[in-house]
């Protein structure tokens, strides 16, 4: 019912996501029979071909689809961040099932039925256009159905580098620890695979041998939509760059706020065009994005720029981090603006009942239970220096058992819920009053600072240098508290983002303007 | 006996254009002709040593010996769809090699075993291949294959539009024969035509394929394992044995050899002879 409610609230979104899926994935599979059909016929007539060319293709494979898109983000021309890399990941993904199906349709051909063809005189073009392909077209066409339904599903991955899709809902419902969104973008990826399986199902039988000869026009006709669709594609991220200011955000509630924060204010106070980038999948993809000139501003935090970013050691002075950081950030062709007020610290949570039966009131507390508790934290900090290797050597803690690795945005849920006794969240985060929970005082001084900055391009800043005047405006202007109702508007109590940082400017900064 | 023409003997360095007089034939005459002909698959032991012998136009010949002999690798000799390894063959009283191979095979039809129709053509479609590939007016296509589907005894307004599978293997085969003489070729190669029939089904087509032979007159080289059905379709034998043609003459000098490398394909006669 939910679900349903949502879907009639936001009919337009969803048809806008479900028709960006749709062309990522109609368009990479159609790319890759492009490209796998003729490697299949080739390697089908050259068995020594073959089998190198399918180790290849399985190799492409078993790549997990964010890593790849990972390894997109720095290429150029194919890379970045957007539709473009998550097309080329979705081809390399398809090329393995129609590569496949090729080799084995052509190859499962009777033979006497080649012998026929070559004995009556038909050349090797001849016998490949009038016997071997239409012979083979229905095996070519599962593998063209097994493709699409991989890439259906694949496709949802793809929000995390901003091309959209109905990923975008799953990611968005992950961070919001809403279900209902999750299953927005879910259903309808299911309901499409299921289609698209359905509709080439009957197309394979449609194509069975004895059925028609008018198939080489229609493949024609396919590979020139294909090549046109591509082309455009292509050219979309292309076209506005100069003067839309594109804004990014990292995938959860927070910096999805903070990204519609600043591209609010850049319009508002700019009269700058903003697109919004929101919802990349973390500090690394939104960095590259950044250096890369994928986008123009995302809002990081200190601490985080420090170690994750630029890789120095944790350093615990508020000052002096701001300035190392943008210092090395300026290096970099990037500019940091004056911080928005808040510190966004690592935070060690607990359940509240936990905290107040036990007697936990600071991290160093834990030493007491490491001995029975379960930990749970996201990737991010299981890798961080200032993360969890460092909490635990700071603390001399000893967990009995290895934390359990889950999706930050699960972690807060995992914890409520008795899954894990203790995680690392976000000093700013919504949840933590809505479900309960406690925060655990840092009182070794382990995290470093957090503050949010705006970082800008800095040749973006230069072309456009009302930038730093439109994000100036907000500087020192949200605190901890602000920060965590904000969020707690859009988590907790489902308010759109955009309403809730339209509002929140309305109240906080209009009287400043005049 | 058999003058052999100088550069037979090797890897055939060059193309050479006339093929010598064989047995009394002048190979300028004959329909097809084998010098000194040998073959081996790549890596393997040779399976034709030192062939020779040359058919005349309109004359049919069979070639019969046991399984993997080399039977069919001769046949494919003839159509390029191997070449040899030394020797020469000649089509027409042309050197295969200087033939283009797809003119030369359009040139002659081809029976196999096991048919090999494209299961995603109609009959109609399959047996109009060939004149399909030389271009002709598809009227006059349309006409050839209703006179051949009438001449090996398929109604054309019943099956023209069939498909290969709603064929039984008789029926299919009569197709396979259709096909291979559409475009009215010379010479006919087949390949254990009746091979994959039952014994009725074969004895029937054996006597229609004679009927369109005497007929047609087309130059056949039918190879065989079944000595009934060589001596039936066939004016001249040849016998294959390891890989050399031990007998090679008017059929009923063959049977009458004292050769014991013949001797045995007359004193077993497979259950397909006897009266028909």
């Amino acid at each position: 019912m939910a679900l349903l409610r949502f879907f009639a609230t936001h009919r337009e979104e969803v048809t806008t996501a479900l028709g960006e899926h749709v062309v990522l994935v109609v368009a990479a599979t159609l790319v890759a029979a492009a490209i796998a059909v003729p490697l299949g016929i080739i390697a089908a007539h050259r068995p020594r071909l073959g089998a190198p060319l399918t180790a290849v293709a399985n190799t492409v494979q078993t790549i997990p689809s964010l890593a790849l898109l990972g390894f997109l983000i720095p290429l150029p021309f194919v890379g970045g961040i957007g539709p473009r890399a998550a097309i080329v990941a979705l081809i390399l993904y398809g090329l393995l099932p129609i590569l496949r199906t090729t080799i084995a349709g052509i190859q499962g051909i009777d033979r006497t039925v080649r012998t026929a063809a070559e004995a009556l005189g038909m050349t090797p073009r001849q016998v490949l256009r009038r016997v071997e392909l239409p012979l083979a077209l229905p095996s070519i066409v599962a593998g063209l159905r097994v493709a699409t339904v991989i890439n259906v599903g694949t496709a949802t991955v793809a929000a995390a580098i901003g091309a959209g899709g109905l990923g975008e809902y799953i990611f968005r419902g992950l961070s919001m620890v809403d279900s209902t969104v999750i299953l927005a973008g879910a259903v309808p990826a299911a309901a499409l695979a299921l289609t698209a399986d359905g509709a080439l199902t009957l197309a394979e039988r449609a194509l069975s041998p004895r059925r028609g000869r008018r198939w080489t026009r229609a493949v024609t006709l396919v590979i020139a939509i294909t090549l046109l669709l591509v082309t455009f594609l292509l050219a979309l991220p292309l076209r506005s760059r100069e003067t839309v200011i594109v804004v990014g955000s990292k995938n959860f509630t927070e910096q999805i706020v903070l990204g519609e924060l600043v591209a609010q204010a850049l319009e508002r106070f700019g009269g700058l065009e903003v697109e919004r980038r929101l919802n990349l999948g973390g500090t690394f993809i939104c960095d590259r994005a950044l250096a890369g000139g994928e986008i123009d501003v995302y809002v990081e935090y200190t601490g985080t720029a420090l170690t994750a970013v630029f890789r120095k050691a944790v350093a615990h002075d508020r000052h002096r981090v701001l300035e190392t950081v943008r210092d090395a950030y300026a290096r970099t062709g990037r500019s940091v603006l004056a911080p928005l007020g808040f510190n966004n610290t690592f935070a060690i949570l607990v359940r509240r009942g936990d905290a107040e039966t036990l007697g936990l009131s600071a991290i160093s507390d834990l030493a007491r239970v490491d001995d029975r508790w379960q930990a749970g934290f996201g990737y991010e900090f299981l890798e961080r220096e200032d993360g969890y290797r460092g909490l635990v050597q700071a603390y001399g803690l000893r967990f009995a058992r290895p934390p359990r690795v889950m999706d930050l945005s699960l972690t807060y849920r995992a914890l409520a819920t008795g899954r894990v006794d203790v995680i690392a969240g976000d000093a700013t985060a919504g949840l933590i009053e809505a479900l309960d929970l406690t925060m655990l005082d840092d009182d070794r001084r382990f995290f470093p600072p957090y503050d949010a900055v705006p970082v800008v391009s800095t040749a973006t800043l230069l072309r456009q240098p009302v930038i730093r005047d439109a994000l100036g405006r907000l500087a020192g202007r949200i605190d901890e508290a602000t920060m965590r109702r904000l969020n707690h508007a859009v988590e907790g109590s489902h308010q759109d983002v955009s309403d809730v940082v339209r509002e929140f400017l309305r109240d906080h900064t209009v009287s400043d303007i005049q | 006996m058999i003058p052999r023409s100088v550069g037979s003997e090797g890897p055939a360095p060059q193309v050479r254009i006339a093929c010598a007089i064989i047995d009394g034939v002048d190979a300028r005459h004959a329909a097809i002709t084998f010098e000194s002909v040998s073959f081996a698959y790549p890596g393997r032991s040779p399976v034709l040593q030192d062939i020779s012998f040359s058919i005349p136009p309109g004359v049919s010949a069979a070639l019969v010996g046991a399984s993997g002999v080399g039977k069919s690798t001769l046949l494919k000799l003839i159509n390029r769809l191997l070449d040899p390894e030394t020797g020469c063959v000649a089509v027409d009283g042309r050197d295969t090699r200087t033939w283009d191979r797809y003119v030369l095979r359009r040139h002659i039809g081809y029976v196999l075993q096991d048919v090999g129709l494209f299961p995603h053509q109609t009959v109609e479609q399959n047996v109009g291949l060939v004149p399909w590939l030389l271009h002709w007016p598809h009227a006059r296509i349309q006409d050839r294959t209703r006179e051949l589907l009438t001449l090996v005894g398929l109604s054309p307004d019943e099956f023209a539009t069939r498909w290969p599978d709603e064929l039984s293997g008789g029926q299919r085969q009569r197709v396979g024969v259709a096909r291979a003489l559409a475009a009215d070729p010379p010479i006919l190669l087949m390949d254990e035509p009746f091979g994959a029939l039952d014994p009725l089904t074969r004895r029937d087509l054996q006597r229609e394929f004679l009927r369109i032979q005497q007929r047609l007159r087309k130059t056949v080289v039918l190879v065989t394992h079944d000595m009934a059905e060589a001596r039936l379709l066939a004016d001249w034998l040849g016998v294959l044995d390891e890989g050399a043609l031990v007998a090679w003459d008017r059929a009923e000098r063959v049977a009458a050899s004292r050769d014991p490398r013949v001797q045995p394909f007359f004193e077993s006669p497979s259950q397909t002879l006897g009266t028909p």
